[in-house]
């Protein structure tokens, strides 16, 4: 396991380290943004310091997003190459579970496009995209754990556990500060609460805990993505 | 300076989320149910960055600084 | 609101106001609506090919424009400005003509409607001409059915007998207070709800399809309709130099004789209330307006109808309502009872006007039952001053001055009910009718 985790040169430390990252600094700005989206707010803090915490925290994502994606690009362990930093499910190492980090790579980058041009957008298209945010999260996640070396770690599990929970509690603390009405979004909200964790304990467990999860991942492909 | 600006609320849009108010109590201060109340449309020159800021910050991009006097 | 009252204005023959009468001439010399053959025999078919200039003259709008005719939808803006601003901007232009007249105590529009739908659509086709617009689209509110079939048989009429070139199309809202703001009209005709739309474009930039888009009240256009016939000079005989013409008055209330008069601008408002047979015991205050207008004591019933004269008491002509009240009355139950709908007709859109008019509406109705506690007046006086200038329309600001013009109208009344509780009269029954204060069922 350990010995496992020691293979490889510096770039890929800096990958797995990135990534992980990566994976913290979103959730965190997920779940700002999530309980900060309501109308209620806890007292001594500003607003405004929640939206531009939740802005800064997101553009240090990005950051780290760019190391992780580089460094894993630049690493010559796998042979990734540019194209699959931003085409999802081509690549030739674990094609699904890193096309699933492509594809919320894609979707932050939408995100970040559209909010840097928000007001010529209008709020509504801006809103639309920014709904992808709450996709590329699980997304990460579960490329996290899909491609992730460190997954098998104690430690790093304890740290999916983590991001699920700031997430989940986000999510029913907007929930129960919320008012009445809109009542089918905050139904799709709660089912998606609470789908999330269950779907990923299950993964986690059928998955990448059990032994030999190396090779069947290598060997998921995408079945519309044709991995090579 | 410049030409000046005047503050615009889009009613419709705004939500009371109140951030304007709290990065522009100058201009802008909010009623008993949290929506703002423009105490001044016009922006003071001194004023300038800080109601650039409250724009930005308006998460409904309810708030607009419009060129020219009301 | 009710149908009886309507059916009484349509068929009564009132005797002529102050001033020769123009839009209803027809209608005084007859007594009968005017069919389209009655119609083009008196007026002729509308000067279609006069109002349209060539390159940079524009003959109708300089015609309303030396005829300093202003909107008579209540906003009282310059009609010239409107149109030129609509015949200014590129491409094919859109004439809405808002007979909505969702205000309840007037009945001017649907009167006119009734008696010369001809004059109106004239009006439509002639702005149309100026502005450059291939179609008019005619508002009404889609439960006034009766009025539909009619104006629909007018329409009719004009299609067989050839007489415009532009696309006329009738069209049936949902029938609510706010629904007859011009940009209700243009949202719920591009196929949204009939709410008000607030921020920019403006609609002449861009209302129906995108298309510069010219809204004006269907009186406005019967009043275009005759100054591009008659002239300037001939409109500018009547009324004030800085307001001149006719205007249409809604008068009810302690009346002998309610109904629709055409009176001249600046006819003080004594002589218009004298020729709905005025009031039978001693006048104790003018509603003007209606409900998103104010109330003015009875001192101030010598006032001649104009914006100028009126703008000093906070008030203005508006869509020319006057309602009279007389004798034991509480103006404060009164308005309470009109405030209420006010605050159910809010369109919900804007957190000021959503939350503050319901707000000041069970503050008033408080004051209004004797309930009040020490700190209501200041609180009512408070939130009835945020409401102005904070919404997409102006549906908050008529509330607030029908609040602050009520406190201030009715001091004696105020006093009674803060310190005494409810005053008797507070008990009679209601003088001003009031639609049920429920929300509008339907936007769209």
């Amino acid at each position: 396991m350990t010995l496992l985790a020691l293979t490889g040169g510096p770039l890929w430390y800096a990958s797995r380290a990135g990534g992980t990252l990566t994976l913290i600094l979103l959730t965190a700005t997920v779940a700002l943004g999530i309980a900060s989206g309501g109308r209620a707010v806890p007292r001594g803090v500003g607003r405004f310091e929640i939206g531009l915490l939740h802005r800064n925290l997101s553009l240090l994502t990005l950051v780290f997003l760019a190391v992780h994606v580089v460094t894993a690009v630049l690493d010559p362990f796998v042979h990734l190459g540019w194209a699959v930093a931003v085409v999802p499910f081509g690549a030739s190492y674990r094609p699904l579970w890193l096309g699933l980090g492509t594809a919320a790579l894609d979707l932050l980058l939408a995100v970040l496009v559209t909010s840097a041009l928000r007001r010529r957008l209008g709020v509504r298209r801006w809103k639309a995209v920014h709904w992808l945010a709450y996709a590329a999260w699980p997304l990460a996640l579960f490329h996290s754990a899909g491609t992730g070396t460190d997954t098998r770690l104690p430690l790093q599990l304890w740290l999916y556990a983590g991001c699920l929970g700031a997430v989940v509690a986000a999510v029913w603390w907007r929930l129960a500060k919320a008012g009445p009405g809109r009542v089918p979004g905050r139904l799709v909200a709660a089912v998606a609460a609470t789908a999330v964790p269950v779907v990923l304990g299950a993964f986690l467990a059928t998955g990448p805990l059990q032994p030999g999860w190396a090779q069947r991942a290598a060997a998921t492909t995408v079945l519309l993505g044709g991995g090579r | 300076m410049s030409r000046p600006r005047t503050l615009r609320i889009d009613r419709i849009t705004c939500t009371g989320q109140g951030l304007c108010a709290e990065l522009l109590p100058e201009l802008i201060a909010l009623d008993e149910w949290g929506y703002p109340v423009l105490k001044d449309r016009t922006v003071p020159d001194r004023l300038r960055t800080h109601a650039r800021r409250a724009v930005a910050a308006c998460p409904r991009l309810a708030l607009h600084s419009d060129r020219g006097r009301p | 609101m009710n149908s009886s009252a309507t059916a009484r204005l349509t068929t009564r023959h009132l005797a002529a106001a102050p001033g020769a009468p123009r839009l209803l001439a027809d209608w005084y010399a007859t007594g009968r609506p005017a069919a389209l053959a009655d119609h083009l025999g008196r007026h002729g078919p509308p000067p279609v090919a006069a109002a349209v200039g060539g390159r940079g003259s524009m003959p109708l709008v300089e015609a309303v424009e030396a005829a300093g005719l202003s909107g008579r939808g209540g906003a009282g803006f310059p009609t010239a400005r409107k149109l030129r601003a609509v015949a200014e901007r590129r491409g094919r232009a859109v004439v809405v003509v808002n007979a909505m007249e969702s205000e309840p105590a007037s009945r001017k529009d649907q009167f006119l409607l009734h008696v010369a739908p001809h004059l109106v659509l004239d009006g439509a086709v002639l702005a149309a001409a100026a502005v450059g617009a291939d179609t008019v689209h005619v508002c009404l509110p889609r439960d006034r059915s009766a009025q539909y079939r009619r104006l629909s048989a007018a329409l009719d009429e004009r299609r067989r007998a050839r007489v415009d070139r532009v696309r006329l199309r009738l069209h049936a809202l949902p029938h609510a207070y706010v629904s007859s703001e011009s940009t209700s009209l243009v949202r719920w005709l591009n196929g949204g709800p009939a709410r008000p739309q607030g921020s920019p474009p403006r609609t002449h930039e861009r209302g129906v399809g995108r298309r510069p888009t010219l809204v004006n009240n269907a009186e406005t256009l019967a009043h275009l309709a005759l100054i591009a016939r008659h002239g300037p000079d001939w409109f500018r005989r009547e009324g004030t130099p800085d307001e001149p013409g006719t205007t249409l008055v809604t008068v009810s209330g302690a009346v002998a004789a309610p109904g629709v008069l055409e009176v001249a601008l600046g006819t003080p408002l004594a002589t218009v209330l004298d020729h709905a047979q005025g009031p039978a015991q001693p006048l104790r205050a003018l509603l003007l307006g209606g409900f998103a207008g104010t109330w003015l004591p009875a001192a101030h019933q010598d006032t001649p109808l104009t914006r100028r004269d009126l703008a000093p008491l906070g008030a203005a002509p508006g869509a020319g309502v006057l309602i009279a009240v007389a004798g034991p009355v509480c103006g404060l139950t009164e308005t309470a009872r009109m405030l209420a709908y006010l605050a159910a007709h809010s369109a919900r859109q804007c957190g000021p006007c959503h939350l503050g008019l319901p707000a000041v509406a069970d503050d008033f109705a408080a004051l209004a039952a004797g309930r009040a506690d020490p700190g209501l007046l200041s609180r009512l006086r408070r939130r009835t001053g945020l409401l102005a200038d904070r919404g997409a329309c102006r549906h908050p600001d008529g509330a607030a001055r029908l609040v602050a013009s009520a406190l201030h109208t009715f001091p004696d009344d105020v006093g009674h009910h803060l310190t005494r509780g409810a005053c008797p009269a507070a008990h009679q029954p209601p003088r001003i009718p009031v639609p049920p204060a429920t929300p509008p069922e339907r936007w769209r």
